[in-house]
């Protein structure tokens, strides 16, 4: 089915004031589209982290909300630094967050398994010194 | 088509300057300046009274019940607000307060704080119950379950199914005073005194339950003059106040929390405030919290519009009246927790006032062009459209009830334009 509504945030990277932003006005639009309260939920859960890891993690990147009439899917992608080791990185407990970013309540590392999660669809291409790419989508019926 | 709701905040037309106070402060988007004057899209008010705190014109108005409206029963019950004891000054006992309702007129006086007392035991209760979603969400204030409706459909399973303290009094009142005096409870009405429009819509539409047990809401402001007159000869009588402190502290912020006490609680007032930390709770950034109590109103009830006294002065004087006792627990007499319905009956549905349309392929294209109008628009955010943001003002145009032209700047743009082509238009003509 063809996507019916894109949108892209640009996340710029350890911008802890805007933090969280783009995920506020995602959850908005699909408000506004009457998604159901379940998806929402998993949605904002997932969304929330994704964006945080932008802001933690990246040297910056894009978020992009792409829905049709059977899926919601987002997308973070972002320019470095990339991913070592994947199956570390998705461990529960695992993080190599800034010990800034921990100081803020971060890096309990449950990002990463929290939106596999909540997600119907999970995938996540990495690598290093290119970027990581995170593509999650979440089925509407 | 939506029925017409029922709604104690009003709009009096006549008074209403078409300003943007309104417009910019209800939380919900509900309010439009259209030729004028500012309306009230019914689907989507909460009832949370913001807009009649900042009209200058006092446009914006309460609509609750006259003290005279008690005469409709054969038998009189007030119900007084936790707040309402903080408005007096100089106040020695409640019981003051409790004996100048009744020489008003009413047979009897039944304090809503012991109503919270049982609703804080009910409350306790169902935090023991670990599959329930966290944090909790108090139902208390009655604004902040419709604004959860509206805005986080996503957390209306997190509100708890324990009716607020106002229901719980009048069903304990009622039963009380029909057993005492051997008469009907149909004979009885139970009137709450109010500190808030979101009660008295409450009343009229319960949320969570077909029908209330309180028969009709009169407000702080309207009994507040007679009031404080019989207080000055009112007797002190102790044995009247059976509600705990922590019954009472329920009139302010974080009473509720105290009384409830579990382990990690948040009080947050202010309906701004709420939506920030609704929007966390939603992302589950407060993991661990437990129970999470929002009021609309700074202060709590204390705020509320109806009240005659400043919240300040009357969240210090509720903090004097509730530490009465240092080892204060909750009042709860023995079978209180079985012999009356203090849970919800009915499933809190979301509020789809906000959804662009009820087919979603339609809502996605609806969402397509806003986004393509609002680019266009100079993102001021002026409310001169009539619309209280650039961007409801594109979600207006597209829903038919506004024009692009309503905007002023896109007005003087077009008109420049115009204003061009007419010079250039002259001077073609004239070669």
């Amino acid at each position: 089915m063809a996507v019916l509504l894109e949108k892209s945030f640009p996340v710029e990277a350890g911008a802890y004031t805007t933090a969280g932003e783009a995920s506020t006005t995602i959850k908005r639009t699909l408000k506004q589209l009457g998604i159901s309260a379940d998806v929402l939920r998993h949605v904002s859960v997932a969304c929330y982290e994704v964006e945080l890891n932008l802001v933690i993690h990246s040297l910056g990147g894009t978020l992009t909300l792409l829905v049709d009439p059977e899926k919601v899917t987002l997308i973070s992608k972002d320019v470095g630094p990339g991913i070592p080791d994947i199956d570390k990185a998705m461990t529960e407990g695992f993080s190599t967050a800034s010990a800034e970013a921990r100081t803020l309540g971060f890096g309990a590392g449950m990002g990463l398994p929290n939106m596999k999660r909540n997600a119907t669809e999970f995938d996540i291409q990495s690598e290093v010194g290119v970027g990581t790419t995170i593509t999650m989508s979440f089925a509407l019926a | 088509m939506e029925q017409k709701r029922f709604h104690s905040v009003r709009l009096e037309g006549e008074k209403c300057r078409g300003c943007t106070n309104c417009l910019k402060r209800c939380p919900t988007e509900a309010i439009r300046v259209r030729g004028g004057r500012a309306h009230i899209i019914s689907e989507r008010c909460i009832d949370c009274g913001e807009c009649i705190r900042v009209c200058s014109y006092h446009a914006k108005v309460a609509v609750t019940d006259p003290l005279s409206s008690i005469s409709g029963f054969k038998y009189k019950i007030a119900l007084p607000a936790p707040s309402l004891y903080g408005q007096f000054h100089d106040l020695k006992s409640i019981s003051q307060v409790l004996n100048g309702l009744k020489q008003m007129g009413f047979d009897e006086v039944f304090e809503v704080a012991r109503g919270a007392d049982v609703v804080s035991r009910a409350i306790r209760e169902r935090l023991k119950n670990p599959d329930l979603p966290r944090p909790v969400i108090s139902s208390a204030c009655p604004a902040i379950v419709r604004l959860i409706q509206v805005r986080f459909p996503d957390l209306l399973d997190h509100i708890v199914d324990v009716r607020q303290p106002m229901e719980v009094a009048a069903m304990i009142a009622k039963r009380e005073f029909a057993r005492t005096r051997g008469v009907k409870e149909e004979e009885i009405g139970c009137f709450f005194i109010t500190p808030c429009p979101a009660k008295v819509t409450a009343i009229r539409r319960p949320i969570g339950h077909n029908k209330s047990a309180v028969d009709g809401a009169i407000s702080v402001l309207e009994i507040y003059g007679l009031l404080s007159s019989q207080i000055r000869n009112a007797p002190v009588d102790l044995t009247l106040e059976t509600a705990s402190d922590l019954g009472v502290g329920w009139a302010r912020s974080g009473g509720e929390c105290f009384a409830v006490s579990p382990d990690n609680s948040m009080s947050v007032d202010g309906i701004e405030n709420c939506i920030h930390v609704l929007e966390e709770i939603e992302d589950n950034r407060l993991r661990g919290l437990e129970f999470f109590e929002g009021a609309a109103c700074t202060g709590g009830c204390v705020g509320g519009p109806l009240n005659f006294e400043n919240n300040y002065v009357a969240r210090s004087n509720i903090r004097r009246l509730a530490s009465r006792d240092p080892n204060a627990d909750l009042n709860v007499p023995n079978g209180m927790m079985t012999k009356y319905q203090l849970y919800d009956d009915m499933r809190i549905l979301p509020n789809s006032a906000m959804k662009l349309d009820d087919d979603l392929v339609e809502a996605m294209r609806k969402m397509e062009r806003i986004e393509t109008i609002y680019r266009e628009l100079p993102g001021f955010d002026c409310g001169s459209c009539g619309s209280p943001t650039c961007r409801t003002f594109a979600e207006d145009v597209v829903q038919g009830v506004a024009t692009k032209m309503d905007c002023i700047h896109m007005m003087k743009e077009q008109l420049r334009v115009m204003a061009q082509q007419m010079v250039d238009l002259a001077k073609t003509s004239r070669e």
